[in-house]
């Protein structure tokens, strides 16, 4: 059958010139969307595990509070801490970290301001309301209780 | 004196594509694509230093109380509870009790959909229980000393109770209510369908200033 047998003379060579452009582009994908950790977690992180987690839409909207026991406990103590952006705060520098983090954002949208609380298994409830008692006089009325999501037991 | 025979000016090119390569798996690997998900939760506003505390004019029996004390010991309702895996149901009953509807509960009565009224009508109507779901309201209040872990315990099984009566008015499972995008405008009305009328009334109260 000569329809088929007939030899093609297209050759058949995938040009690789473009190759380094298309590994380059894929390349400043990844560049621009890593994020190396901006802080230093200093406080134990081990989440509680739940299963009725909604995500977070915005997340410029977002602040994070870290709270739990110091991995350096021979420097800070075993006492669980408070810490925000690379330091540890007491519970009444919370409004003003609030403030600053509201600084960062359009004037709109300040009232939406969502507090990641990343907040270790073993801390005890009282530092957690605390917290809580400075966001409301903070006016940061939405949080998030930051946890992993188990395989959902509906 | 112009000399011959000069080195090419060339940047050989030919291993471009492996040192972009190398590049490409560093920042492949070192990328966490972070998706932050917990428990969504909206605090009381400040109160008012002028005002007194607003007084509980909600009927008793219209408040479900959840108590969490410093040994993580549950009291729900008055009565000990061991296993928090049992609230949720203890909760979704409590919601659609439909004790004695206002105008307003007996319009979501009817509302629902018929696998949710013989729930009401076999598991529902008992007189300690809430008046209809408008009224109902989870109170949960823990102790100082309280782990943090059974706090987010309890409340995930809160939320999984109004989330279960969400999705099931629109005839979806709890999850699948949770996964809807508000950005789409047909899963967005299923949204407001499910919540409309039975608020999400979850009460955290003020832990005690002494723990005991």
């Amino acid at each position: 059958m000569p329809k088929f047998g007939k030899k093609s003379n297209t050759s058949q060579d995938i040009p690789t010139a473009a190759l380094p452009d298309i590994i380059f582009m894929l390349l400043f994908f990844f560049m621009v969307t890593t994020v190396l950790r901006e802080t230093d977690i200093m406080v134990k992180q081990k989440l509680p595990k739940a299963a009725q987690l909604t995500k977070l839409e915005r997340k410029s909207l977002v602040s994070y509070i870290y709270i739990g026991e110091p991995k350096q406990s021979s420097l800070f103590g075993k006492e669980p801490k408070i810490q925000v952006n690379d330091v540890f705060v007491e519970v009444n520098e919370i409004v003003q970290f609030v403030n600053q983090e509201k600084d960062k954002l359009n004037e709109a949208e300040r009232d939406q301001i969502t507090m990641s609380m990343k907040v270790d298994v073993d801390s005890k409830m009282g530092i957690v309301s605390d917290v809580q008692q400075e966001l409301r006089e903070a006016n940061a009325r939405k949080i998030l209780y930051s946890s992993i999501q188990t395989s959902s037991n509906i | 004196m112009a000399r011959k025979n000069r080195p090419t000016a060339e940047i050989p090119n030919g291993s471009m594509a492996d040192i972009a390569f190398l590049l490409l798996i560093f920042f492949l690997v070192t990328t966490t694509i972070a998706n932050d998900k917990g428990i969504a939760m909206l605090l009381p506003p400040k109160p008012d230093p002028n005002q007194p505390p607003p007084e509980v004019t909600k009927n008793d029996r219209n408040i479900f109380k959840i108590l969490a004390n410093s040994q993580d010991r549950l009291l729900v309702e008055d009565e000990p509870l061991e296993d928090v895996s049992s609230l949720r149901e203890m909760v979704k009953t409590f919601i659609l009790n439909f004790g004695n509807p206002g105008e307003e509960g007996v319009q979501i009565y009817n509302s629902l959909p018929g696998s949710m009224k013989s729930y009401v009508s076999s598991y529902g109507r008992r007189i300690d229980y809430s008046d209809d779901p408008t009224e109902a309201v989870v109170s949960f209040k823990a102790d100082r000393g309280t782990s943090y872990d059974l706090y987010v315990q309890v409340l995930d099984q809160v939320n999984a109770a109004y989330n279960e009566v969400y999705g099931e008015r629109v005839g979806i499972s709890a999850n699948e209510f949770l996964q809807l995008d508000k950005d789409d405008p047909v899963q967005e009305r299923k949204y407001f369908a499910a919540r409309d009328g039975i608020p999400r009334a979850i009460s955290i109260a003020e832990p005690n200033k002494i723990a005991n």
